[in-house]
């Protein structure tokens, strides 16, 4: 479910890194407590993030939920796809449905995210306290 | 993520928390009170329905997703458990006298078998909540009443009995089921002997529907054509089975809470706790059609009577964004600069596919065409006074 080659946050955002340039979307657990996704705001090509600074904002029908970057960089892409169909995000969360594209400023930051096998214990637990 | 603020229904407030660093207090119910379940709680769990505290019920907001439910219930139909729902019943030689003197709607012109929409009365002329009060004789009134609500229009109506009625609160008596679309008929039809041709909008009847005895209402809160079935909750499971069993081949689902709102609010349907409250009136909240001041002396008349000498200073009006951004509930409303609403009910209107929302805003500005503006997270994003209802199903 949660590829081995990804690291997660506590929020629920995941990032994959190739050759310094970090990929970053929410998780399947995140779009799947959202719902249907309606509207994606993600930031222009170089704007620069630090890890925690909020991406964007996500609207399903039923909820509105801002999107932090789990790392630092520059945005060097936005997926256009999801202005026309946001509903990639709840189809492929992690890959068609990604948010944007940042060059690391500090590639050492991503160490302190989850792995998937973390990052699946973590949403185990999380629906559990939800069927609670 | 942060955790997201989400879905507010009826007079309760829920969210989902995807985050875990940041808490945001919603749920009206006390912590220390035990969450309550319908009949059908396992069964939707079952069916891998997201679950939500709603007003203290432990309800479905969404089973395929909110988008594919709403869709289904403008087409074919949808089935949703709403038993958490209250009903209130009111017997005796007087419970005319009684449910006129607390609502401002005028229940004297109902026969047995027709159901008003009507408005519980503050002493100022505000709402306690809204409800249908159905007529099953001259003797006997049976209101349903917003689940949230029930306890606390149970106890205004009995403290406002001087007319000696028998008042009960029957709510764990009572399943109700929901069969919203214009296939609703056709497929609640073929379980019951009772002509459904011959109960017309807002009328009910008594009958078998499926072996379970039901009274069988056309009623509903989605701006379709539809059925609201009362029956005795151990039969749940059975009716809801076999209703959805015998819909699927036609596409009719299960739908959830979160349909339901975005439903009603595409028909323009007030919402307690949203569009009316105690501090509203029907005058303001566009519902003069059902204040009847007229029909003689009731709660809050002299009042409401003032207020429409007066004249009133804000009213309830439809918008539509034109910026592509959602509105929510409790957005501010900005008028040419000035701050001078509030959203009442906003979100996407998933058939329309356009973004719309209710606000209370001062009359002087609440023509149709008026240029308005949302502050959605502190950014102006335009928007446009509109006719309601947004959605009307073709006849």
């Amino acid at each position: 479910m949660y590829p081995a080659d990804f690291r997660y946050s506590k929020d629920h955002e995941w990032v994959k890194i190739e050759a310094g340039i970090g990929t970053i979307g929410i998780t399947d657990y995140a779009q799947s407590e959202l719902g249907d996704v309606v509207f994606v705001e993600v930031p222009k090509v170089g704007t620069h993030l630090k890890a925690g600074q909020t991406i964007g904002t996500i609207e399903s029908v039923k909820a509105v939920s801002e999107v932090y970057s789990p790392v630092s960089g520059e945005v060097t892409a936005v997926n256009d796809a999801l202005a026309s169909a946001p509903e990639k995000i709840n189809q492929e969360p992690h890959a068609g449905g990604w948010l944007i594209k940042l060059k690391l400023s500090n590639p050492g930051e991503a160490s302190a995210l989850m792995d998937s096998a973390a990052y699946t214990a973590y949403v185990a637990e999380k629906s559990k306290e939800h069927s609670a | 993520m942060l955790p997201v603020r989400f879905l507010t229904l009826e007079n309760s407030h829920a969210t989902v928390n995807v985050g875990h660093n940041f808490e945001i207090p919603f749920v009206s119910t006390p912590a220390t009170a035990e969450i309550r379940k319908t009949a059908l709680n396992a069964v939707h769990r079952r069916l891998g329905a997201k679950m939500v505290n709603f007003g203290g019920w432990d309800m479905p907001v969404e089973y395929s997703g909110i988008l594919s439910e709403h869709e289904a219930v403008r087409t074919r139909a949808g089935i949703f458990d709403v038993s958490h729902m209250g009903e209130i019943e009111i017997r005796g030689e007087r419970a005319l006298d009684l449910v006129q003197h607390v609502t401002c709607n005028n229940a004297a012109k109902l026969v047995d078998g027709q159901i008003q929409y009507t408005g519980l009365m503050t002493p100022s002329g505000t709402f306690v909540d809204d409800f249908l009060v159905h007529r099953i004789s001259d003797r006997h009134y049976f209101l349903c009443v917003n689940a949230g609500n029930q306890d606390g229009d149970f106890a205004h109506i009995r403290s406002n009995n001087r007319f000696g009625a028998q008042v009960e609160n029957t709510g764990a008596r009572y399943s109700l089921l929901a069969i919203q679309g214009p296939k609703a008929a056709g497929l609640l039809q073929r379980f019951t002997k009772v002509s459904l041709e011959a109960i017309h909008y807002y009328h009910f009847a008594f009958g078998d529907v499926d072996g379970v005895h039901c009274m069988i209402a056309r009623t509903g809160y989605t701006g379709e054509d539809g059925f609201e079935i009362y029956f005795a909750p151990e039969h749940s499971e059975k009716l809801w089975t076999d209703l959805l069993d015998a819909g699927s081949a036609e596409g009719v689902i299960p739908c959830g809470l979160g349909a339901r709102n975005t439903l009603r609010l595409e028909a323009s349907m007030c919402l307690y706790g949203h569009e009316i409250d105690e501090t509203t009136t029907p005058w303001e909240a566009g519902l003069a059609w059902i204040c009847k001041p007229e029909k003689g002396e009731f709660l809050g008349r002299e009042i409401l009577v003032q207020q429409k000498q007066r004249g009133i200073e804000r009213k309830l009006v439809g918008f539509e964004m034109l910026d592509k951004r959602i509105c929510r509930d409790g957005y501010p409303v900005a008028i040419g600069g000035r701050e001078l609403g509030r959203v009442t009910s906003g979100g996407p209107a998933p058939f329309l596919k356009k973004n719309i929302g209710m606000a209370y805003v001062p009359v002087a500005h609440s023509a149709i065409g008026t240029s308005i503006e949302i502050i959605v997270r502190g950014q102006p994003a335009a928007a446009r006074i509109i006719q309601m209802p947004f959605y009307k199903r073709p006849k």
